[in-house]
């Protein structure tokens, strides 16, 4: 079985005096989309900002393609080629679109080949490119995020909840942005609540439940399986439909 | 549905405009010098208070505008900074006493010779001093808004005694190069050649350092840093390395702004730092904490405010500068050219 390209074991967070993450155990396979379900205050985004180093971890292990990140500073986990969107979308209001590309992509200007291929994912971007990042809508915020992630390719593609507070027809661009991402053996980690979105396009699945992961497995064996849906994240696919 | 699905809801694809300059502030200021025109009633008295007002605008900006990008990129309350200026001050006037020989030959290029060195010097010390400082007092205390104030106010207090300590408890006279003394006559105004010179400084200290934020990577870093330091480090980034580098590029800039505002006034005090630090803090809440524009449109009005209240109300002098805070603030709660922060 091939080496995952994150595994995490027994990982700890503490925040001021709040154990947020009580031994997460978890791993995400290479190329493949992982989705990190669970309620509210599970723990997911702490997970997400742990591994970025942006927590630190108070004990565990955090391994990327084998080597120990736990400890290490949010700029070296990001030059290990991991990009991460926070729930925020953390985009530079002050900056023009152009400029937050330009910023992510390390190795100076974007590749123009690359652009294209993300014009490709989001047709839109074109239009906005030389706006002030802050004047764009919610769904235009969130295409950026996305592409600022991956104006170079990465290795692992950290994403916190995508979907959110997005119109129906701007999430349908986002699943075939992913499903394109996904076509490029990207591996990526999304932190989700909307399940259709997860069930449209998760490979494997992690549920998390007061700080500890509940279930792994296979992302169509828990879409098919109701009992399991209300078991572990209280709503079952139907519901949501 | 909520705000962000509404605003979710808009057409991706609506071509937005491009970033524009928001140019209400900055009118602001040909605004105030007009409207004084008509209160001053003579049109020599007019350019010559507006000269000034200009020209100590320039001089607040270059002590100011370190601070606010120490504020808007690290979060930090560094009620220290009026010691860059001092030391900035200083370490002019040694240089300048000891070169005193050149300024009493009647020769720009002689004057240069001993002013440029003391500029030099005055942003070195002052550098130096402000690395110092983000190594020794302010990295413990990030985050940390009280131990700021406590820690900086402390650290400006035992720096002043130092002052005295090396250079003597009395006031150093500083006399004016001879090129830059007296006044140019136009018409029938009278310009005083140094606050000409302040302005041209000023002018070329703004367009360098909107040239480095708008026109370099490092500028980029700079302002996406001001907004989201987190997101910059996310990106692959060492933030903690531009912290230091602007926390001594803003102390050297305050020392600039020393040497120059020293020159002015021609003497150098332990106290001049902290007693233009008020004005400082006003124009950087005015301008909008971490915006280098907002801090010049802020330090114009505040030079050409006092120069006009204090010729024709003087007894609103002191208080002009505050009120034209609350005015600002009512219009902008975040000042003129407010920065997202994250």
């Amino acid at each position: 079985m091939p080496e995952p390209m994150l595994s995490l074991a027994g990982v700890n967070t503490h925040i001021a005096q709040y154990h947020i993450l009580q031994g997460v155990d978890f791993e995400v396979p290479r190329g493949a989309l992982t989705m990190l379900l669970g309620r509210n205050g599970a723990g997911k985004t702490t997970c997400l900002r742990t591994i970025m180093g942006l927590w630190r971890a108070s004990a565990g292990s955090i391994r990327m393609d084998g080597r120990e990140i736990s400890r290490a500073a949010t700029p070296d986990v990001a030059q290990l080629g991991v990009a991460y969107v926070p729930e925020n979308m953390g985009i530079f209001a002050g900056l023009t679109v152009s400029e937050n590309l330009r910023l992510a992509a390390r190795s100076g200007e974007p590749d123009a080949g690359r652009l294209e291929w993300i014009f490709g994912l989001f047709p839109a971007m074109k239009t906005f490119w030389n706006a002030l990042a802050g004047n764009l809508s919610g769904g235009q915020k969130q295409m950026l995020a996305i592409a600022r992630a991956i104006v170079e390719p990465r290795r692992l593609l950290l994403v916190d909840e995508p979907t959110k507070g997005l119109a129906p027809s701007i999430i349908a661009n986002m699943v075939e942005a992913f499903r394109e991402l996904k076509r490029t053996d990207t591996t990526v980690l999304v932190v989700e609540q909307n399940f259709n979105f997860a069930k449209a396009l998760g490979d494997t699945v992690a549920v998390m439940d007061s700080g500890r992961i509940v279930h792994t497995g296979r992302m169509d064996a828990l879409a098919a399986d109701s009992a399991l849906q209300t078991k572990l994240l209280g709503l079952s696919l139907e519901a949501h439909q | 549905m909520s705000a962000a699905a509404s605003a979710g809801a808009k057409d991706p694809g609506a071509a937005l405009p491009g970033a524009r300059l928001d140019w209400i502030p900055l009118a602001l200021v040909p605004v105030l010098a007009l409207a004084a025109l008509p209160l001053v009633g003579s049109p020599p008295t007019w350019v010559t208070l507006t000269v000034a007002g200009l020209a100590m605008g320039m001089m607040i900006f270059m002590m100011a505008s370190g601070l606010t990008l120490v504020f808007g990129l690290m979060d930090v309350l560094n009620f220290a900074h009026g010691i860059f200026i001092s030391v900035g001050a200083y370490g002019a006037a040694s240089v300048l006493t000891r070169m005193a020989g050149r300024l009493e030959q009647p020769s720009l290029a002689s004057d240069l010779s001993a002013m440029v060195p003391a500029v030099l010097a005055a942003i070195a010390l002052a550098g130096l001093l402000g690395w110092f400082f983000e190594r020794v007092l302010i990295r413990p205390v990030y985050g940390d808004h009280l131990k700021q104030i406590l820690i900086t106010m402390g650290g400006l207090i035992v720096f002043e005694q130092l002052i005295h300590v090396v250079w003597g408890p009395d006031i150093i006279p500083l006399p004016r190069p001879g090129a830059i003394t007296g006044a140019f006559i136009v018409g029938e105004a009278a310009i005083e050649r140094y606050r000409v010179l302040a302005v041209i400084v000023g002018l070329a200290l703004f367009a360098a350092m909107w040239l480095l934020l708008n026109r370099t990577r490092i500028g980029l870093l700079v302002r996406a840093g001001v907004e989201n330091p987190e997101m910059v480090e996310s990106l692959g980034y060492r933030i903690k390395r531009l912290f230091v580098g602007v926390f001594v590029a803003g102390s050297g800039l305050a020392g600039l702004g020393g040497a120059m505002w020293a020159m002015y006034q021609e003497q150098v005090t332990a106290q001049m730092g902290m007693q233009v630090l008020v004005v400082i803090f006003i124009v950087v809440i005015i301008g909008g904490l971490g915006s280098v524009g907002g801090c010049f449109v802020g330090a114009m009005l505040v030079g050409l405010l006092a120069n006009y209240t204090g010729y024709l109300a003087p007894k609103l002098s002191l208080g002009s500068n505050i009120l034209l805070m609350v005015l600002v603030l009512l219009w902008r709660p975040r000042g003129l050219y407010p920065i997202g922060k994250a």
